[in-house]
Order: C-alpha cells, then sequence, then structure tokens
C-alpha cells in the first residue's frame, strides 16, 4: 500500500455507514492500532471506498483497522485491526448539538 | 435513519456549484463542520449515496444548506446541481460527526484553510461563528483554481470588512486578479508561514479539501510548529463526490 497514491478518504467519509451500527459519533472515537499501537482519532483513518465496501487503515502504519462489508441484508463487520475504540457518551449522533 | 428533506431554495454560487436548502421537519440541529449523507434512489431500485458538507450555522428553523460541487463524471452531483428542483424530496442521514466540527464556545484563534469546495464546512463554522456573535479570531486561507472559482464570495468580503477579528487570505491556483501580489500557485510552507496563526498562539487547526491538498497543508502546519492534535483535516475525493 503506497500512502502516496492519495486514493483513500477519512474517517468522516465513513461515519454515515458506521452510524448503522453505533448510536455514538465514531469520528471523534479513539481507537488502537493493533499492529503498531498508534492511537488515533477515527476521523484521522484512512478510507478506501472503491471497494465492496468499507476498509478503515490506520494513517500511522495503513494496517487494516476496520472493514465493513454489505450482503443483501447483513453487514458484517471486522473490528480485529483494533485493540480498542473508546466513544464519547456525550456525543450522540442524533443530538449532537 | 434517513431522514426526509424538501427543497425550499436554490442558489448558484459558481458556474458549477449550487447550495440547497432543505427543510427537515425532524432535524435535530447540527453543529458547525458536520455533514450528511444524501441517498438517491433510481426507478429500478438502484441507490447512490454521497456525503455533502452542511454549509449553514446551525438554526432553529430546521434549515439545512448544502453547497455541492458538480463533478464531470459525477453519479449525484449532477443531479443535485442541474436537475433538482424547489418542492422536490430528499432523503438524508445525519447529522454526521463530531470531531471536524466547530463549537461557538470555543475561544482560541481559529485557522480555517480551504481547497476549493473545502469551503462549504468552514462557511459553516463562520456562519456560526457570525450568527452567536462570537469574538473568536478566526483566519480563512481559501486556496481556488481563479476568482470565478469562489463560493460565498461577497459574504465572505462582507464579514471580514465588518469585523477584524475575521481575516481572509485567498490563494489563486490557476489564474489571479490582476497585480495579486503572488503568482498562482499551490499553497506553499511560505504562505502558510505567513498568513496563519503563529504556533505560540495554540491555534485550533481545521484543514478540508481533496486529500493531496490536505495532506501537504498539514505537513506545512506540522513544520512551523503547530502539534497535529491541533489540526483537524477532512479529505474529500477522488473516490466519491464528497464534499
Amino acid at each position: 500500500m503506497n500512502s502516496h497514491t492519495y486514493d483513500y478518504l477519512d474517517g468522516n467519509a465513513a461515519a454515515g455507514e458506521l452510524s448503522k451500527i453505533f448510536t455514538m459519533d465514531v469520528t471523534a472515537a479513539e481507537g488502537q492500532c493493533a499492529h503498531c499501537g498508534a492511537r488515533k482519532r477515527f476521523a484521522e483513518a484512512h478510507i478506501y471506498m472503491q471497494c465492496p465496501g468499507v476498509v478503515a487503515r490506520c494513517a500511522v502504519c495503513e494496517h487494516v483497522l476496520i472493514r465493513l462489508v454489505n450482503v443483501r441484508q447483513r453487514v458484517f463487520l471486522d473490528v480485529r485491526g483494533m485493540t480498542y475504540l473508546s466513544l464519547d457518551t456525550a456525543q450522540l449522533q442524533e443530538s449532537s448539538r | 435513519m434517513w431522514r426526509v428533506g424538501t427543497v425550499v431554495a436554490l442558489q448558484d454560487e459558481t458556474a458549477t456549484a449550487r447550495t440547497i436548502t432543505l427543510k427537515v421537519p425532524d432535524w435535530p440541529g447540527h453543529v458547525a463542520g458536520q455533514h450528511v449523507d444524501v441517498r438517491l434512489t433510481a426507478s429500478d431500485g438502484y441507490s447512490a449515496v454521497r456525503s455533502y458538507s452542511i454549509a449553514s450555522a446551525p438554526n432553529s428553523e430546521r434549515r439545512v444548506e448544502l453547497t455541492v460541487e458538480r463533478l464531470p463524471n459525477g453519479e449525484v452531483s449532477p443531479y443535485l446541481t442541474q436537475e433538482v428542483a424547489v418542492g422536490d424530496e430528499l432523503e438524508l442521514r445525519g447529522p454526521i460527526g463530531g470531531w471536524f466540527v466547530w463549537r461557538t464556545q470555543q475561544t482560541e484563534p481559529i485557522q480555517l484553510i480551504a481547497g476549493g469546495s473545502g469551503i462549504v464546512p468552514l462557511m459553516a463554522m463562520i456562519r456560526s461563528r457570525a450568527s452567536a456573535s462570537g469574538t473568536a479570531p478566526f483566519r480563512l486561507l481559501y486556496s481556488v483554481r481563479e476568482p470565478g472559482a469562489i463560493f460565498y464570495r461577497d459574504e465572505l468580503q462582507a464579514l471580514s470588512d465588518q469585523d477584524h477579528s475575521m481575516s481572509l487570505t485567498y490563494a489563486y491556483t490557476r489564474a489571479a486578479p490582476k497585480d495579486w501580489p503572488r503568482p498562482p500557485g499551490r499553497i506553499d510552507a511560505a504562505l502558510i508561514a505567513k498568513t496563519t496563526w503563529p504556533s505560540k498562539l495554540f491555534p485550533t487547526s481545521y484543514v478540508c479539501g481533496p486529500t493531496p491538498f490536505v495532506e501537504s497543508v498539514a505537513g506545512f502546519l506540522s513544520a512551523v510548529g503547530n502539534s497535529p492534535d491541533k489540526v483537524k483535516t477532512e479529505r474529500f475525493g477522488p473516490t466519491g463526490d464528497r464534499k
């Protein structure tokens, strides 16, 4: 993976898809990469959407953090690339004011 | 969770960009910097979803403005900028995002840096500050191809004329107005050093634009001493109609 191809977006772009699963805002959530240990806001992750789903990669080491795939009526979420995701309960999506 | 908004007004910002004003009856309110996903569904059931930043300040009228730039091979933006009419309904998901936001309680100096249509969420911040009569010092560095590509030009000029704590710098990449002091070119380290808040004032920076723009600007900000956690970024394109 060459980080200079700039074919990625960032965690902000995946937040709508992830709102199907998470009731809290994920962009401000802090996650730790299971590969390099970097702790970053999810908004900073590199997001690849030119695939049959959404792939989030670590902004530091480009290791896969999250894979999200929709298949008919099911959503598959693979989060093994993160050791944790820490969400702020004050940041509810639906009442963000 | 999709909401339905009704188009109540349309306004062209440039030859290729249009602002769509929606009334969304169950809108919960938003914070400047947030975006929505818009879903269009064809009669055969095919649907496409794209993200668009909200341009309007938070308001009590459940009004949401989106400014959409038309992309030549876009799937959604040509419809939104050419076909959609007052009275039409659009499906929206959001407001989305709690990271790339500016809240009126923030008092520190704010540095906004926009590349092209990346101005949209930053304009929501500027409008939010104005509507709350905020006094946080704001600087905007706005990179555009040419003068005709500027969004919200008159409004930005009026806001910076009447408020000395809101300053505005344009950086033209292809064609500048006659006698413009800087030859056309991308934002570089020298322009960042000259026009943005000194890092010793601990500004919070918001950078929005295409991915290569955001990467280079974030690098310049870091090089002049801004801590990465004080630089918030939002990237769009080329993977979608992201604005």
